[in-house]
């Protein structure tokens, strides 16, 4: 177990100072998510519809952009060099090679998040800092859900020819439980309801992340096996 | 101690190792001449453990951990400097912490790399990418040797002097598995010969007294008479 978080912890804290020291994924994800708020923002009409009604949706598909971007990336880095199967030949375990990526691409999404969070409350007027605290629960709470999935089916289709189109085919299926439960307790905070109220969704939430983390760390081994 | 038994494996129709076993002991280096999609490299691969045969087995003393490659492929992070790639997969290795910068300054020091050691690897040239692959593949120490056209890349010089690591490691007791099709570098390291053509061994021996002319004219009977 301990050779299992060690080896882990090397790969994420590898794969983070690649992206630091690179820095292109993450500008141009932080562009993209930019855009999309933008482009939400002014192709909407606010007489018609009103931007709190609005404003859980548009979160979230934002965000579902933007880890899809981010979750691309993720085994792209190993193919420089076939690094991958440099990865493959250490002695470490096929499982802390997955919990490794999913921890990397867990905190760069969560990073482009923290970013694109005080965008949105500026382009849709919601007043986000009250509820700041269970905002940023579900949302680590769905990303680790969809991060757990992405990463595995990002390892899977990385050496495809069309990885990039086969990675939005494959997760957003597995996305839409996650997200919709995610839109649910977001427009339920929107608008000031109590906690109490989006206990269901957010024991929804947890049990999909206990479920798929533990399912993806399993079939790991066999999506990277020749 | 390495030893293949009755390896097999097919690519849909096409077989890539058919029936190939051999035994090699502390000391021995095995090199493997063949044309190119002989099998040699889907070989190396299943020796190393990256790709599972459909049939026989592979007996290795030490495991993966025993295991060092050095292929056509780096296995390096461009955002790396040199120093940060050994480290790395030194700590995937599990070379002790106190033990990692001393290994890695020795072999840097003997591949001379170490006035090179603090630049990041996409600034180096194809040569020099080559040497700080075989440091990265040496910084555990490893007990066998996978060499897939390891020669690759290196000027003359640097070949020489790899040769005469390579004749160093043999003598320290290192198994080495080395594939070529070129005899001359192939035949000077060899304690043993194999011929490979279409996944099979036409050919297995000892090197006894013989140079690579009379190698490279074996071969060539080999390859015309299978």
């Amino acid at each position: 177990m301990r050779d299992l978080l060690r080896h882990a912890w090397l790969v994420l804290r590898k794969d983070l100072v690649l992206e630091w020291r690179a820095r292109t994924a993450f500008l141009s994800t932080l562009v993209f998510t930019v855009l999309v708020l933008l482009v939400f923002n002014f192709g909407r009409d606010p007489t018609a519809v009103a931007p709190l009604d609005l404003a859980p949706s548009v979160l979230w598909v934002t965000f579902t952009f933007a880890a899809m971007l981010a979750l691309n990336r993720a085994f792209q880095l190993e193919l420089e060099n076939q690094a991958l199967d440099g990865l493959l030949l250490t002695p470490m375990s096929r499982s802390s090679l997955y919990l490794g990526k999913f921890g990397a691409n867990l905190a760069f999404v969560t990073v482009v998040e923290a970013v694109a969070l005080p965008l949105f409350a500026i382009f849709f007027n919601v007043p986000v800092l009250p509820r700041l605290g269970p905002l940023a629960a579900v949302t680590l709470l769905a990303t680790i859900g969809f991060v757990a999935v992405g990463t595995l089916f990002s390892a899977m289709v990385i050496r495809t020819r069309f990885a990039e189109l086969l990675l939005p085919v494959l997760l957003l299926p597995f996305m839409i439980p996650p997200l919709v439960w995610a839109v649910q307790t977001t427009a339920k905070l929107f608008a000031g309801r109590p906690l109490s109220e989006m206990e269901g969704w957010l024991r929804l939430l947890a049990a999909y992340d206990i479920v798929f983390v533990a399912l993806a760390t399993l079939l790991f081994p066999a999506t990277v096996s020749e | 101690m390495l030893r293949a038994e009755s390896l097999r494996h097919a690519f849909g129709r096409i077989r890539a190792l058919d029936d190939i076993s051999f035994t090699l002991a502390p000391g021995d280096t095995l090199t493997i001449f063949g044309p190119n999609g002989a099998g040699k490299t889907t070989l190396l691969r299943v020796l190393a453990g990256l790709v599972r045969p459909q049939g026989g087995r592979v007996h290795l003393d030490g495991g993966r951990r025993a295991v060092g490659w050095i292929g056509h492929a780096a296995h390096l992070y461009g955002h790396l400097t040199v120093r940060e790639n050994v480290m790395f997969w030194a700590s995937l290795y599990d070379v002790p912490a106190r033990e990692r910068p001393a290994r890695g300054d020795a072999v840097l020091e003997r591949l001379d790399l170490s006035g090179r050691a603090d630049q990041p690897v996409r600034t180096l040239s194809r040569g020099l990418l080559q040497r700080a692959a075989i440091a990265r593949a040496l910084v555990h120490d490893p007990l066998v040797l996978l060499l897939d056209e390891p020669f690759t890349g290196l000027d003359l010089a640097a070949a020489a002097e790899f040769r005469a690591l390579l004749h160093e490691l043999a003598a320290a007791g290192r198994v080495m598995v080395l594939a070529t099709h070129n005899v001359e570098e192939g035949a000077e390291l060899a304690t043993h010969v194999a011929f490979q053509r279409a996944g099979r061994f036409v050919a297995l021996a000892p090197r006894g007294q013989r140079g690579a002319a009379e190698i490279a004219d074996a071969y060539r009977r080999a390859m015309t008479d299978a």
